[in-house]
């Protein structure tokens, strides 16, 4: 009990804290558009402050063994380096909500000066982001935000706004301008799939897109098997079908490699959201013409510079802010701390040996 | 021990066979008519089900769930279960496509032996604990299961092999075809086809199906439980490594997670296919059956359009129904036997 209330006093007082911080972040934002930012108080943020080395980043994915989470850690560990400082990276085995918790205390108690994280669930990680906080720990959330008030900033891979215009904008041009079009997505609850799916939509009722025709959203449950049989019943179902926009990197491969060995190749395109590594083959056999995806080396990339920029007292987190991420150049920190890393990059036969993931 | 074994199955044998083999004809038509019932629907809906290229996918989609059914099938008839075969398709498809892509020129032949070996081994780890260790066949595979996952994960440690890392000739293997059938089909239909002749007419499978009848029967009459039941397993373990390459060459992407799930997927083929979880009944091409209508059930949803919320609930549906018209055939068959012997 009595150590149940401490904890709860403790966690008070870090929630406290973190309002104090936040108000003084709210000034900074002024002063800073002002003046250029004078370093009056502790937690204001001085564009020019020398970038500290030896900053201990550590690293924390969804789980290890995921390609795509270590694509992007590997980002990280390469900006690290740049920023002469010490990487780390420990995760769970499996993706579930709370199985992040023990990993955050044990580096709150290694006394890191960065965590970044892709959190598993936006709030079961939160007193634990909070107590590293208040351990004066600058936490970066990536690929997945934790909520707001316990993080000072998320790396934002691609806004769906973004996303969704890239899809539309190449179903039209792989269905040559006019005809059918479906979607294969991964499952009919996936959140960020069907926000993306939305945008497309709201973009297929604009004038520019009115003789392309969404036929149907078919799903794949992120299984090859199954993203192959969706893909087999849309080009039944649909015959005079032009292309099919998969966001999802397991269904644009099994869409590829299905049309790739069947006999609607060259009929049919493909397009959508995949991995370079895993489309290479589809793109050079000219199933696939063109795909998008953004980089997830950078994400991580970003988000060391970004752990970096705040834990020298660059920056704060606070809506306007700049700072420089190496190779990527220079970023400024939107609302809510949220960092855009830029549009998708979209891959083609001439561009797609230069990536490696 | 065989010599009294021998002459009380001779005169039990005969008829016997001749009734259950009347049954399971009737077993077996169940599953047909449903997949006729099944095709004729969606084909009114969309003539293009019927097209060469819909009936070719059909059967490549059904070649690596037939394939892991008959070793499943097996396996249920001397009442066990074998719940890794996904983790080792996972496991098989893994070693494969990391070899082939290491070493381009190996020859297919070479694939597929490997992975019939990594996947017995499996099987032999499966069998000597079911039957040295005297743990149900359900736990043991169930940690099993767990186990080549976990190896595979740590051997993968997140890297996937890709199309484009794998020589042409294993990736082609998954289209190309020898008379018009596809090599996929093909090896399933030898598959299937020297499951069911082993198992109607071989001793050793009469033995396997004495042994799921009662198992303590089996073991009085001498026959070699241990051997037989070590080699089923090892026969599960091995198809499921053969699926694994099958796997490899037609998904053309592989990572840690191959397969995962597929075991749900083959014991419902068989359940479906008529083999009685008990052991003891149900025949191999009756499980091969019960995996191309999962197949067809599939595809036909996809092309139906049906919602896809209703689709996972629809399969079970299916499922249940078609035990349950199995279950009526075989009391109704069950009973006119009875009938015909009152009358004589």
């Amino acid at each position: 009990m009595l150590r149940s209330s401490r904890t709860l006093l403790s966690v008070g007082t870090a929630a406290l804290l973190v309002t104090g911080l936040s108000a003084c972040g709210g000034t900074t934002k002024d002063s800073a558009s002002n003046s250029g930012g004078g370093a009056q108080v502790a937690a204001s943020a001085d564009p020019n402050a020398q970038a500290k080395e030896g900053l201990k980043i550590a690293f924390l994915p969804k789980q290890l063994n995921n390609p795509y989470s270590d694509v992007e850690v590997g980002g990280g560990k390469v900006a690290v380096g740049e920023l002469k400082g010490e990487y780390k990276l420990v995760g769970p085995n499996d993706a579930s909500a709370s199985s992040q918790v023990s990993y955050i205390n044990t580096l709150i108690q290694q006394q890191q000066d960065v965590i970044v994280v892709a959190a598993n669930d936006p709030n079961a990680v939160c007193p634990s982001l909070n107590q590293a906080r208040a351990a004066k720990i600058k936490v970066i959330t990536f690929d997945s935000d934790a909520s707001k008030d316990c993080r000072d900033a998320f790396i934002n891979q691609a806004t769906t706004q973004g996303i969704g215009e890239s899809l539309a904008k190449m179903a039209l041009e792989q269905a040559g301008g006019a005809g059918e079009i479906a979607v294969l997505s991964a499952t009919p609850n996936a959140t960020n799939q069907n926000s993306w799916i939305d945008v497309m939509k709201k973009e297929l009722a604009k004038p520019e897109y009115s003789k392309l025709k969404l036929v149907k959203v078919a799903y794949g449950n992120d299984d090859d098997q199954k993203s192959f049989q969706e893909a087999q019943g849309l080009l039944q179902s649909y015959p005079n079908l032009k292309a099919i926009v998969a966001p999802t990197t397991v269904g644009i491969a099994a869409a590829a490699r299905y049309i790739s060995s069947s006999s609607y190749k060259g009929k049919v395109a493909v397009t959508g959201l995949g991995l370079p590594n895993q489309m290479r083959e589809y793109v050079k056999d000219d199933t696939v013409k063109k795909f998008a995806l953004w980089n997830p080396a950078d994400i991580g990339y970003l988000a060391a510079y970004a752990g970096a920029a705040m834990a020298s007292g660059q920056i704060t987190g606070a809506e306007g802010e700049k700072f420089k991420a190496g190779k990527l150049g220079e970023y400024t920190i939107g609302a809510g701390g949220e960092i855009v890393l830029g549009p998708p990059t979209e891959f083609t036969k001439a561009n797609i040996d230069e990536f490696n993931f | 021990m065989t010599i009294t074994s021998t002459p009380t199955k001779a005169p039990l044998g005969n008829p016997v066979a001749q009734k259950a083999s009347g049954l399971f004809k009737q077993r077996e038509l169940g599953i047909v008519l449903a997949l006729a019932l099944l095709v004729a629907y969606t084909a009114i809906d969309n003539p293009r089900f019927l097209s060469g290229q819909s009936i070719r996918d059909n059967l490549l989609n059904t070649a690596i769930l037939a394939v892991m059914a008959t070793g499943q099938a097996i396996v249920v008839i001397t009442r066990n279960i074998d719940l890794s075969v996904g983790s080792v398709l996972g496991i098989s498809a893994f070693a494969v496509a990391t070899l082939m892509s290491k070493n381009q020129d190996l020859p297919m032949i070479v694939a597929l032996l490997v992975g019939l070996g990594v996947g017995a081994v499996a099987g032999l780890v499966n069998g000597v604990l079911v039957r040295y260790g005297k743990v149900p066949a359900l736990v043991v595979t169930l940690g099993t299961l767990y186990i080549y996952r976990g190896i595979t994960y740590s051997w993968a440690g997140g890297s996937q092999v890709n199309a484009d890392e794998l020589p042409r000739h294993f990736l082609t293997f998954a289209n190309d075809s020898i008379l018009g059938i596809p090599w996929l089909v093909l090896i399933a239909l030898v598959v299937i086809a020297a499951g069911s002749i082993m198992m109607r007419n071989y001793r050793v499978g009469r033995e396997l199906y004495a042994m799921g009848s009662s198992p303590a029967a089996a073991e009085l009459a001498g026959i070699k439980v241990a051997r037989n039941l070590l080699g089923a397993f090892v026969l599960s373990g091995a198809l499921a490594g053969l699926a694994g390459v099958l796997y490899a060459a037609r998904f053309g992407t592989v990572d840690a997670a191959a397969g995962t799930g597929y075991e749900l997927n083959v014991v419902a083929a068989v359940v479906v296919g008529g083999v009685a979880v008990f052991g003891g009944s149900g025949t191999v091409w009756g499980a091969a059956l019960g995996a191309l209508l999962l197949t067809v059930i599939g595809s036909a949803l996809a092309v139906l359009d049906i919602n896809q919320f209703w689709q996972q609930a629809i399969v079970g549906a299916l499922i249940i129904l078609a035990i349950c018209a199995d279950r009526l055939v075989a009391f109704r068959i069950a009973r006119s036997l009875r009938k015909r012997d009152a009358h004589v």
